[in-house]
């Protein structure tokens, strides 16, 4: 659905170049919910940019819904749907005419734009405000409205950018199932954000990029145990004893001992658990608690880049 | 054509929603022609002066355009409308239509209005007065959405903007006639396009159409028009803008 080869955009302004996006490498495959994660200005939104014909690559090449980006950019904007960072309604529009006519650029008739409108609506709980002007919808209707605008021609790609921002929790869960009610449908979904919770939730695989450069790759949980894996902590009031006992687990690291908790990484945490509970009993060790912690994908992008990505987001 | 017509529907629509803003548009030249009008003194000056209110009209109201555009700029509207095959020269075209329509309304209910006070034309003559008004329509709208594309916000249109419609408005000669100024002042406001444009409609609406008034003027607004277009639809056109 996406090949992309060597994509790179480089700025200038005032005597200085900058390279957004340093020639990114991106296949997506029909059907699939591909994330574009990474912190805010790593060139997310300049590589979706590209794609969707908004900015010319100054290097590069890319296959985006069978038609080549630089020589066919209409071709790819008839195939694709954009749901960009800002809202995409005017603020005087009436809510139903602005998705309408959203419907009848793409090419369908009066009657079609109307029923698709109508339909999609309805999914997206807009019918009542249907009448109202877009400026007086909160956040998370516009956002709805907004992803109607994105699929009322049935692309076959949807590029979301930063889809969940602004958001408060229960719009967001909410978007969440409608994203996923719209892959399910079978449309591929290609988006960027820069939560890693919502990477997670929602996607089949994950492409991280920092700096204007894909840094890894994988799904959610295929990058989780590229990390040492996971993080195995307890209390007890024989630390020495039991650190001891712990480092004998197989492919234990990182073992560290801090007042009364041990920490230690191992690949499955789960699967060594019950051996060292029952190892440390017969040593006579008491545990006050035992935690066992999945890798977050925050742990892959401090791995990555030595730089936390939540650290990086709020900046 | 069918884009062009998609855009201008969607310009209408709030404008129809709040056709005050039709009125409003036209306060300004209004207020000329009732307090500063009658100052000219004599019957004759209403035919001289009103003819000279479709310029201010087109200044005043159709120069402001580029405001509606830049918060669909900043809000990603006009960047959604990119995205989809719409033609991008009919994101700019349907918009000057929908400015070029507005222009021509105000324009006949300014000229109605100046009937009260002694304003004398044939229907015929302001017609041909107000295909001035939809070459300025689209030269003005033009120009202002192209300004707007190429500024982005409003802090820095609104001082570009003031700073070239007053002079254009005062070398235009609508006002007071330049021929009695000093002449480099006259100078200053033969260059101006919209004195020759001012003289064009003043021709036509006495009904004196065989005038070179009327020809220069007429070449005038549409070489005008042709520039602002071309300028125009390429800025719009640009993959990058």
């Amino acid at each position: 659905m996406i090949k992309a080869r060597g994509l790179a955009r480089r700025f200038r302004t005032r005597g200085h170049t900058v390279d957004a996006v340093q020639g990114v490498d991106i296949d997506v495959a029909p059907g699939e919910l591909v994330g574009f994660l990474g912190p805010n200005g790593a060139g997310k939104s300049t590589t979706l940019r590209m794609l969707t014909t908004l900015l010319t690559p100054t290097a590069g090449e890319a296959i985006v819904a069978g038609c080549d980006l630089l020589t066919d950019p209409a071709g790819v904007r008839k195939r694709i749907g954009y749901v960009a960072q800002g809202h995409g309604s005017g603020e005087s529009q009436k809510v139903v005419e602005e998705a309408e006519l959203q419907g009848r650029f793409y090419g369908l008739s009066a009657a079609e734009a109307k029923r698709r409108t109508a339909e999609l609506f309805q999914r997206l709980e807009l019918t009542e405000l249907a009448d109202r002007t877009a400026g007086a919808l909160s956040g998370g209707q516009k956002r709805r409205l907004d992803i109607t605008m994105g699929v009322l021609h049935k692309p076959e790609l949807l590029f979301l950018d930063e889809p969940s921002a602004g958001l408060d929790p229960q719009s967001r869960s909410n978007l969440w199932d409608h994203i996923r009610a719209l892959h399910r449908d079978g449309t591929t979904i290609f988006l960027t954000t820069h939560y890693l919770d919502e990477a997670d939730a929602l996607c089949d695989r994950i492409l991280v990029i920092d700096h204007g450069r894909i840094v890894a790759e994988g799904s959610p949980d295929g990058l989780k145990s590229q990390v040492a894996g996971d993080l195995v902590r307890f209390e007890t009031d024989m630390p020495s004893v039991a650190a001891e006992i712990a480092g004998k687990v197989e492919g234990a690291q990182e073992l560290h001992v801090d007042g009364n908790t041990v920490r230690f990484r191992v690949p499955r945490g789960d699967t060594e658990l019950p051996a060292l509970l029952r190892a440390l009993d017969q040593a006579d060790v008491a545990l006050m608690s035992v935690q066992v912690q999945r890798p977050t994908l925050d742990d892959v992008f401090l791995t990555m880049t030595g730089r936390s990505l939540r650290e990086d987001a709020h900046a | 054509m069918r884009d062009i017509w998609l855009v201008f529907l969607r310009c209408v629509r709030p404008t129809l929603r709040s056709p005050f803003v039709i009125v409003f548009g036209v306060t300004q030249p209004l207020l000329f022609l009732v307090l500063f009008g009658p100052l000219l003194g004599g019957s004759g000056s209403w035919q001289w002066f009103v003819p000279g209110l479709i310029i201010q009209m087109g200044l005043f109201s159709t120069a402001y355009a580029g405001f509606t555009l830049i918060p669909e700029i900043r809000s990603g509207a006009l960047e959604r409308m990119r995205v989809t095959p719409v033609s991008r020269v009919a994101l700019l075209l349907g918009r000057v239509l929908h400015d070029v329509v507005l222009l021509v309304l105000q324009c006949a209910l300014l000229l109605g209005l100046s009937t009260i006070f002694g304003f004398r034309a044939s229907i015929g003559h302001v017609l041909a007065g107000l295909v001035f008004a939809v070459l300025m329509g689209v030269s003005i709208g033009s120009a202002s959405y192209t300004l707007a594309l190429k500024l982005k916000h409003e802090y820095l249109f609104a001082p570009v903007l003031s700073s070239t419609v007053m002079p254009l408005l005062l070398l235009s000669g609508v006002l007071l006639p330049m021929d009695q100024g000093p002449d480099w002042l006259y100078t200053l406001s033969r260059i101006n396009p919209f004195s020759h444009i001012a003289d064009g409609i003043r021709a036509v609406i006495a009904g004196n159409f065989g005038t070179s008034s009327v020809l220069v003027g007429g070449i005038v607004a549409v070489v005008l028009a042709v520039v602002a277009l071309a300028w125009g639809t390429r800025s719009f056109r640009r993959a990058n803008a």
